[in-house]
């Protein structure tokens, strides 16, 4: 990791400094913040404002190194040896609970993140983290169906589209690549709930998927909706904030919920054991769930707010979408997934390899 | 040049930085894998080494030994064509003018200058279909439809109502085309060292004494490139057979080869023994195909002396 360089700086490099500032007007805030403190963020891509970690640099003097990863299961591999030096991470909810058990996550000092208050009721309190005392929700939201409102007879509202009932779009449908998102959307449309733990239900969702999968073009790491977007297939399983994303672009395409429900997921912001900044994390954490800062986020990102406070300041188009903020049946039917043991992670993970290789 | 015998010392002297750099950056680490190819999990982020035999026991499953299949299989139709592209190719290069040589081979070498996800990437945006590939195609299509309509043949729509984009990615295909791609250099180069080093005086006795250019060519340039034609398969096929990158890209829901598999244990399935042992299963069978090559040019040598 990047160390900041502003504490060892000697007399000497400094003047250099001087004259490089001189000489290029650009370097100056580099420069600037280097002298102050740090903070070292791993987030998703695409998943922040236009001008947060500006903001968030002016605002408190603070820089930001800021680093992508595609999935949980990059994050995670990435910090399982040990955290490289990350002080702010963003996992899912299940991700997150894995991580607090095996201790990869410090707790938070809520006295020092006073805009917690903001977070809507339901938001302050977690299943996966009782009491909130490891995580704060940065964002939430479904997988549902993007689809090319053109190519399709009506909106596929169910999960049979892309599984048992995908015949009339054959070859045109893709799906999510992480191996548990996949089994469990499956075991939605069959009916059992994605956190059942029972074999033979979870390999009738295999069995599914196994059948299914000749109408199937591509098994897509994060990338359906540019799928979707450039004509590749007409119907994918993705991110709902992902679909609006694209759906900016072009007016033939849309999202839909799936009668059966689907996952309810949030992602958190965790400190990583081990983190060189942790006070820097928390200002950090802090700054994100101010109001204003929240809102412009969601407004760029479209994904539905955890805040109540930033919420106030959303447009009522953003409100009222039904594929940022789902319908209540679809909100009770579906679920949020637990981690359910590194038994059950590998039974996904297996899956996915059988009906690739079936 | 002293032969090392007489000089022991400066011998020594000179491949130590290659030995402790190969000790240290590939035996040591390789050493750890193999370690942990016999471990078990416990816990969520721990191993312990056990000397357990399970995660080969689990290599061996059919399902496992199928992807391998599989990836063998790709691997040695990438190989082929490979081949038959680039023999010719570097048939081409040997027997250019001499200033050209560089030029040429530079050519060949010019796509390692960019990056392999970029130019993966590429390949995806011309096979795609909204890609240059199709659009190309459709440029043509528009073109003969205009002529038909232009003769009067144009109510019978003998192209098609429109023009059927095709389906290039996300399949087998799109994942050998992207592996020859990246690959063909690795074949050309060893096979343009053998025909270089070649004694034209052979050729030409073989087409004084009445052989075809065919004939020539198949019986005598073929076998005395065999070295180079060896050497280019193995250097081919190897990082082929390991690849994860082309064909998660290029690949459809039938593609995964042993490499995807590796990778996927070491990320989503948080099972790293599994992974080191399919990774020494992997290597197993490129050892296999090393020691086949060994044999052939062992057998090779029998039959010269004899």
């Amino acid at each position: 990791m990047v160390r900041s360089m502003g504490a060892r700086t000697s007399r000497r490099q400094f003047v250099k400094g001087s004259v490089a500032v001189a000489v290029s007007a650009p370097m100056l805030p580099k420069l600037a913040a280097a002298q102050a403190r740090q903070v070292n963020v791993y987030n998703w891509d695409t998943y922040i404002g236009e001008t947060t970690l500006d903001d968030f640099s002016a605002a408190t003097g603070i820089d930001v190194r800021y680093d992508l990863f595609a999935d949980n299961a990059e994050l995670f591999a990435r910090l399982r040896e040990g955290n490289p030096g990350y002080d702010i991470i963003v996992p899912t909810n299940d991700f997150a609970e894995r991580m607090i058990l095996a201790e990869m996550i410090q707790p938070l000092d809520h006295s020092r993140i006073p805009n917690m208050a903001n977070l809507d009721p339901v938001f302050q309190d977690a299943e996966f983290d009782p009491g909130r005392r490891y995580t704060l929700p940065y964002f939430w939201g479904t997988i549902g169906i993007g689809y090319r409102i053109s190519a399709v007879d009506g909106p596929p509202d169910s999960w049979g589209a892309i599984f048992d009932e995908s015949d009339a779009n054959a070859n045109r449908i893709s799906w999510l690549a992480e191996p548990s998102t996949v089994v469990q959307m499956a075991l939605k449309r069959l009916g059992h709930s994605l956190n059942t733990t029972d074999m033979g239900a979870l390999e009738e969702a295999v069995q599914l998927l196994i059948a299914s999968k000749p109408n199937i073009r591509s098994i897509a790491g994060d990338n359906g909706q540019d799928l979707l977007l450039s004509g590749e297939v007409d119907l994918c399983m993705e991110w709902n904030g992902d679909l609006l994303q694209v759906m900016e672009e072009d007016d033939d395409l849309s999202f839909a919920n799936p009668r059966e429900g689907g996952l309810l997921w949030q992602d958190v912001f965790a400190v990583p054991t081990e983190a060189p900044h942790p006070d820097e994390a928390h200002e950090f954490i802090n700054f994100i769930l101010e109001p204003d800062v929240h809102a412009a986020i969601a407004d760029f990102i479209y994904y539905a707010l955890p805040n109540a406070a930033a919420k106030e300041l959303m447009s009522e188009d953003y409100l009222t979408n039904p594929a940022i903020f789902p319908p209540d049946e679809v909100l009770a039917r579906s679920e949020s997934a637990q981690y359910l043991g590194e038994e059950i992670s590998r039974f996904y993970d297996e899956a996915m390899t059988r009906v690739r290789a079936a | 040049m002293d032969s090392w015998r007489s000089n022991r010392g400066l011998f020594l002297l000179l491949t130590a930085p290659a030995l402790i750099w190969l000790a240290l950056f590939f035996l040591v680490p390789l050493g750890f894998v193999w370690g942990l190819s016999f471990g078990e999990r416990q816990g969520i982020v721990d191993t312990a080494i056990t000397g357990t035999l399970d995660n080969y026991a689990r290599a061996i499953d059919p399902l496992y030994l199928g992807v391998l299949w599989q990836s063998l299989w790709i691997a040695a139709i990438t190989t082929a064509i490979c081949l038959v592209v680039g023999f010719p190719v570097a048939m081409a290069i040997s027997f250019a003018p001499p200033r050209w040589k560089p030029i040429l081979l530079l050519l060949i070498i010019l796509p390692f200058w960019t990056n392999l996800l970029i130019r993966t990437y590429a390949l995806i945006a011309v096979l795609r279909i909204r890609g240059f590939l199709n659009f190309g195609l459709e440029w043509l299509w528009v073109q003969a439809d205009a002529a038909l309509t232009f003769v009067g043949l144009g109510d019978y729509h003998l192209l098609g109502e429109r023009y059927q984009p095709l389906e290039l990615l996300y399949n087998h295909g799109a994942v050998i085309y992207g592996l020859v791609y990246v690959h063909l250099p690795f074949m050309v180069l060893p096979l343009y060292a053998a025909l270089e080093r070649l004694d034209r005086s052979y050729l030409e006795a073989s087409l004084d004494l009445g052989a075809g250019q065919f004939r020539t060519l198949m019986s005598i340039m073929v076998p005395l490139a065999a070295p180079g034609i060896l050497s280019g398969v193995i250097i081919t096929f190897i990082p082929a057979l390991g690849t994860f990158l082309t064909p998660n890209l290029l690949g459809g829901p039938d593609t995964q080869m042993i490499g995807n598999v590796i990778e996927q244990q070491f990320k989503s399935a948080n099972d790293w023994p599994f992974g080191a042992a399919l990774s020494f299963l992997l290597m197993y069978v490129t050892f296999g195909a090393l020691a086949l090559r060994a044999a052939v040019v062992a057998r090779r040598s029998r039959l010269v002396r004899a």
